[in-house]
């Protein structure tokens, strides 16, 4: 019985995707007019050459645009974030329980109420709709460094750090040789949770841009969708973008979702 | 929290006095220096946004005359006071806060159902249902919306296909229901999330404790409501504090909607309600809006966590 309540669970959050799956293999007109949840004709290569060949390949752009923006701003931020957890964790310094329980504040403050101040800030400084506008903030995550500040107290022995002392290593080095490697599987996580926040994130790219060049995907999809009542024929480049561009994100989770669960039980343990 | 304290010094050998001293200074600008780069940017993106939003939302733009300059202004509390007899804004807090009572518990309670089916060894497939109820998070909020949004528009949903010999046209985007709409939306994303939360702290459960109540006679529903449940209850309050902080931030699902629903105004949440007066160029009564919700939410956050605290005591 409880497989049977799992198998209907199951459906619940399958049925979309699968809704979408097949909806991208439809013409534009099939969309309205066959049933939603079967096939119909084979469209598939078509849509996904329209798909890729709209507007100059401007989609196939808004998918790098989202794969630089989240590559590169979660590597940033998993970088600073071990930095700053590793030497709240491994160091006793006045300030510390006063800094940590800023960067802590900070888990609690919206984004939607940095972003707009964020948009007047870099205004002012002529940094609006820049690829930069989007990267720099993205690579700050007070989450990361909470996370980072639990899993360096959880697996970097003070003995070993006490060890390359002796041997006369110094503390950058220290961290770059020794403790960023045993960090290596929590690093993962903080990237993959990054990764994700980024690659989500529509607010803080709708508010900083406005050439459609720099858009990332979500954004890109989301301008389409509202043009669709003026040029229906755009609803099948929406459903087949909006079908491609989650394949990335089910692949990163399946090849890396080991660490990912590692990182929600740590994340969970708190307290 | 207590576990990750430095015990550096408290390890370490003994060493002469002045030795330890000028190791413990190196030490102290070693963490400066790793924590500089984070702190920086933390700085200028965090509580620099939050500092300017405090200011501007005391200041309102005037001009000398109908095409003089513009000129910004101490407005003491008249931001405030505006944004609190905006009916509009008003009304988009109640609506999520109706939000938020439905959609939460509907949302927790089915993941930890679905954690504790998980859990218990009845169930095959267990990797094949964990990837199923996770898959969703893995769709960005505005696919998510398109997505939906398709499947709830009266001439292409499968739903409303399915309902039609029957008689029935449910329009899943009227006034009436699309709140709704939207909170399934928002279920459909992070249910499977919070369920992986609740899945990881049950399988962190020691099976030892459960043999003791197994030899009690407990059965597996006893075992579930009085020891699982229970021991995983910070979990529980921790997704619970997200929730309410992500109701309240309410953004992408609903912009997305208003475009296929004339039932969305552009103020339907108060995130929605600060970026429109933001749009027009409102800044300082956006700025209000947003340091409002925030306030709202750190209020909210703290109530939940001294409610939940209280009840776990007893």
């Amino acid at each position: 019985m409880v497989t049977t309540a799992m198998f209907v669970a199951a459906v619940y959050f399958l049925l979309p995707v699968a809704w979408l799956a097949i909806s991208a293999t439809k013409s534009a007109s099939d969309l309205s007019t066959t049933f939603g949840l079967w096939f119909s004709g084979n469209h598939l290569g078509t849509n996904l050459h329209d798909t890729v060949t709209f507007g100059d390949g401007l989609y196939l752009r808004w998918l790098a645009n989202s794969a630089l923006y989240s590559v590169v701003g979660a590597a940033a931020a998993t970088l600073l974030s071990a930095m700053a957890g590793y030497a709240l964790a491994k160091y006793t310094f006045r300030g510390r329980s006063v800094t940590f329980s800023a960067i802590l504040a900070g888990v609690l403050v919206p984004p939607t109420a940095l972003a707009v101040p964020l948009f007047l800030m870099l205004a002012g400084v002529g940094m609006t709709n820049t690829v930069w506008s989007v990267l720099l903030p993205s690579t700050i995550s007070p989450f990361g460094v909470y996370l980072a500040r639990v899993y360096a107290a959880a697996s970097v022995p003070d003995e070993i750090l006490e060890a390359g002392r002796i041997d006369g290593a110094g503390d950058v080095r220290m961290f770059y040789t020794v403790s960023l490697r045993l960090m290596a599987p929590a690093l993962i996580t903080i990237f993959l949770f990054q990764f994700v926040a980024i690659w989500n994130n529509f607010l803080l790219p709708l508010v900083m841009l406005t050439s459609d060049r720099l858009y990332p995907v979500t954004l890109g999809l989301y301008t389409l969708n509202t043009q669709i009542t003026r040029d229906p024929d755009l609803k099948a480049i929406v459903v087949t973008g909006s079908l491609l561009s989650i394949i990335p994100l089910i692949l990163a989770f399946l090849a890396l979702q080991r660490f990912w669960r590692t990182g929600l039980a740590a994340g969970a343990v708190k307290d | 929290m207590v576990v990750a304290a430095s015990q550096t010094v408290a390890g370490a050998p003994p060493r002469p006095r002045v030795a330890r001293r000028r190791r413990a200074n190196g030490s102290t600008r070693a963490a400066w220096l790793l924590l500089a780069p984070f702190l920086l940017g933390f700085a200028v993106f965090y509580v620099a946004p939050i500092v300017v939003a405090v200011v501007k939302s005391f200041t309102a733009v005037t001009r000398t005359s109908t095409y003089g300059r513009p000129v910004e202004v101490f407005a003491g509390l008249a931001n405030y006071t505006a944004a609190l007899g905006d009916a509009g804004f008003t009304g988009s807090v109640g609506r999520v806060l109706l939000f938020g009572v439905v959609q939460i518990p509907v949302m927790l309670g089915l993941a930890l159902v679905l954690a504790l089916a998980l859990d218990s060894a009845v169930v095959r497939l267990r990797r094949f249902f964990r990837l199923a109820f996770f898959l969703p998070y893995a769709v960005p909020g505005v696919i998510a919306a398109v997505m939906w949004g398709f499947f709830y528009a009266p001439n292409l949903s499968p739903v409303n296909q399915l309902l039609d010999p029957l008689g029935l046209h449910p329009d899943l985007l009227s006034g009436s229901v699309i709140l709704y709409s939207i909170a399934n939306i928002v279920t459909w994303t992070f249910t499977g999330y919070n369920m992986l939360i609740l899945y990881s702290s049950l399988q962190a459960i020691p099976p030892q404790l459960y043999e003791a109540a197994r030899l009690d006679g407990a059965s597996g529903w006893a075992i579930a409501w009085r020891i699982k449940v229970p021991i995983i209850a910070p979990s529980l309050v921790l997704t619970g504090v997200f929730s309410i902080i992500g109701t309240f931030q309410l953004f992408t699902e609903p912009q997305v909607m208003a475009g296929v629903s004339s039932a969305v105004s552009s103020s339907y949440t108060p995130s929605m309600a600060a970026y429109a007066q933001i749009s027009a160029q409102n800044y300082g009564l956006g700025a209000a809006m947003s340091v409002l919700v925030t306030l709202l939410i750190a209020v909210l956050s703290w109530l939940f966590f001294r409610i939940t605290r209280a009840r776990a005591a007893l």
